[in-house]
């Protein structure tokens, strides 16, 4: 690896840190451009549409600052996601587990009266870590029973949406004192703090992008998160040096849970005070393209979270004035993932391109380049 | 227990058969996309597409069989994208189907909402109407549980020894099954992978389709948004219970079936369980089932894996 580095090195630059961005950036062109052509074949202003889209996103201060209120959640589900992927696997429960994030993180919010020093950690880690239990019950049924994670975590869905709904239902035990399926309010001491004067941002976007960092350091830097990506890689080779997968996996499922888990906690505590059915439009899917799209790499998580929030907000306003749904957000979602699934199969083409217009020659391929799963 | 021992009749048995219907056909559906590696994990997004282009072609025609037609034509579709992605262009089929799941939610709702400016629910639609099987209708027992269904829940249930007697007892079924098992075997013998693998994620969708008609078009007689409930991933269940078998599968969505009726009739017989907990159950049923499953059940070698000739 490094005698590479060297080689490309000496010829003057290395072009390969640039595979990443470019898959970044050919998936965002092509999801639009994707877009652009259904809008076009069924007969929408393509150009009103967009520029709705983006009116609606960065047209005015309180525009911008819905963006960036969709973008904090984005950033924890597409985290949940990325950290799964990069163990091996396939979190597809991350609404579930925000559901049940929002849910815990509202009832310590309402029930418990603490001061604001422990009131709000306590919020947040509560959701976490029941999140992150319900989360770990797929990765055992995985390590221990080979049940495969896409259907227990799929399944479990639907009864963690069960299990709120009951919450909030008339004799739930969330249930508030009046008419709506909605429980209590938070008290202000659980409450994250308003930002940016005049939007409705708050601090949980410095916690997600805080998280976000940890995640890189957790993956890249310490001894589990190293053992947990050897397991992804291939559990086999893992086992055979000494590392155990099964316990892996059931921590794997048990961090990526939490992170989906405090996607709604902060979504709770930061936007809505209170817990709800309904509170999340699907941020917990849309983490899925997140993290593809975010090449499973957490500061790509971030930016892609954002592109998604930008989306999210921007969609409200288009379906506003243009009368165009903005359901056709999760068209370009689809568009995104489609293309992402494609990234093993276009990668090594990338990296033999770039590598020869940096050196001059074909790179051999290296597969411990980001992407790898 | 006077309310438990009213909810077991015969209608319960018969709601059986309509609960089940919706999950067989994804079931039977992943089975022949698996028997020839290639992982489906978007059955709820072709069904959904498919029930909602059901509702469009009944709408239109006013005949609910022409909507059967848009449905088949919706999955068939939906699965050359799954087909293309996944056997031509090489991508992780897990991703691929993920994205069609997604598709599933988002262009119903765009459609909704343009063809027939609603945001959650179509309108009501001409759907299909029950035939009365004679002589079976009046039989004792099995008249009220098997005698008056949809049509496509018969079709449903005749799927399951066509679908066993096409993948085990036939020369397609073998190549089928052989591009899934091993298929740089099956190419040394002549066997074309590529279209293999094309005409079963086919199958797949056109099945997958008939599940989603079943729900908009028979069960009910509109498109609701999300109506599938995640059917299409309680089949994928099924068919592993079921060892990608068509008979195991079936034995499977009758566990599901039952379980479904039987939280309906409960709720319906005001039985003293919160009524979000009965709606859990199948869900819950699912992975019990899988759990005692596993262990024996093997899926066919080569799926999920793309398929490079040499």
């Amino acid at each position: 690896m490094a005698d590479k580095k060297e080689a490309a090195g000496k010829k003057g630059f290395s072009l390969l840190g640039l595979v990443g961005p470019i898959q970044f950036v050919m998936g965002i062109l092509l999801a639009f451009i994707g877009g652009a052509l259904f809008l076009w074949i069924f007969r929408e202003n393509v150009a009103e549409a967009y520029g709705a889209l983006f009116k609606g996103a960065f047209g005015s201060k309180r525009y911008i600052g819905e963006a960036l209120l969709s973008t904090t959640p984005l950033i924890f589900s597409g985290l949940a996601v990325a950290l799964g992927f990069r163990s091996g696997l396939f979190n597809m429960g991350v609404e579930g587990q925000l559901v049940f994030g929002g849910m815990v993180a509202a009832y310590i919010g309402y029930a418990w009266d603490l001061p604001r020093v422990i009131h709000l950690p306590l919020a947040l880690l509560g959701g976490a870590v029941v999140a992150g239990l319900w989360g770990s019950i797929s990765g055992y049924l995985k390590a221990y029973h080979n049940i495969h994670e896409v259907i227990t975590t799929l399944l479990m869905n639907y009864i963690a949406f069960a299990i709120a709904d009951y919450m909030i239902a008339v004799g739930g035990p969330m249930k508030a004192d009046n008419e709506l399926p909605v429980s209590p309010d938070v008290l202000e001491s659980a409450r994250l703090v308003r930002l940016w004067e005049g939007t409705r941002v708050s601090s949980g976007i410095l916690i997600a992008i805080f998280f976000a960092i940890v995640v890189w350091f957790f993956i890249y830097k310490t001894r589990i998160g190293y053992k947990m990506r050897a397991v992804g890689f291939n559990a086999a080779a893992a086992e055979y040096a000494g590392i155990n997968p099964k316990t892996m996996t059931v921590l794997a499922m048990a961090l990526s849970g939490a992170l989906g888990g405090l996607a709604g906690a902060v979504e709770v505590l930061g936007v809505h005070y209170k817990f709800y059915a309904a509170f999340s439009p699907g941020y917990g899917w849309d983490g899925i393209a997140v993290a593809l799209l975010g090449l499973l790499n957490p500061f790509g998580v971030i930016a892609a979270a954002f592109l998604f929030g930008v989306l999210r907000s921007g969609s409200i306003t288009m379906q506003a004035i243009a009368g165009i749904s903005k359901n056709v957000v999760s068209i370009l979602i689809a568009l995104v993932i489609f293309f992402s699934a494609t990234n093993k199969t276009l990668e090594p083409i990338l990296k033999r391109l770039l590598g020869g217009i940096g050196s001059g020659k074909e790179l051999e391929l290296n597969t411990e380049q980001e992407g790898d799963r | 227990m006077a309310n438990w021992s009213q909810l077991i009749s015969l209608a319960l048995f018969s709601a059986t058969i309509r609960s089940l219907t919706p999950v067989l056909y994804p079931a039977l559906a992943g089975i022949f996309s698996e028997r020839s590696g290639v992982l489906n994990i978007g059955l709820e997004g072709m069904m959904l597409i498919s029930a909602f282009a059901a509702v469009v072609g009944s709408y239109y025609s006013g005949n609910a069989w022409i909507g059967v037609l848009w449905a088949i034509a919706a999955g068939l579709l939906t699965s050359l994208i799954h087909a293309f992605m996944c056997i031509t262009l090489k991508a992780d089929q897990a991703i691929v189907g993920t994205g069609i799941n997604i598709l599933g939610i988002g262009l119903p709702s765009y459609l909704l909402l343009k063809l027939f400016g609603s945001q959650g629910i179509s309108p009501i639609v001409n759907r299909l109407s029950k035939w009365r099987i004679p002589v079976v209708v009046d039989l004792p027992v099995i008249g009220p549980i098997l005698g008056e269904h949809s049509p496509l829940a018969y079709i449903a249930l005749i799927m399951v020894p066509v679908s066993w007697f096409v993948l085990f007892k036939t020369p397609f079924g073998l190549r089928l099954r052989s591009v899934g098992e091993n298929p740089s075997a099956a190419d040394s013998v002549g066997v074309n992978v590529y279209l293999m693998r094309y005409i079963a994620v086919m199958i797949s969708g056109v099945l997958a389709s008939l599940g989603g008609a079943f729900l908009s078009i028979s069960y009910l007689a509109q498109y609701t948004r999300m109506m599938t409930a995640g059917r299409g991933f309680i089949g994928l269940a099924a068919m592993i219970f079921g060892r990608w078998n068509p008979w195991g599968a079936l034995i499977a969505c009758l566990i599901f079936g039952f379980a479904d009726a039987l939280q309906a009739t409960a709720q319906a017989a005001n039985v003293p369980i919160p009524p979000q907990f009965l709606l859990a159950l199948p869900y819950i049923l699912s992975i019990v089932t899988l759990i005692g499953a596993m262990g024996r059940a093997n899926p066919p070698a080569y799926v999920a894996k793309p398929y490079e000739k040499a």
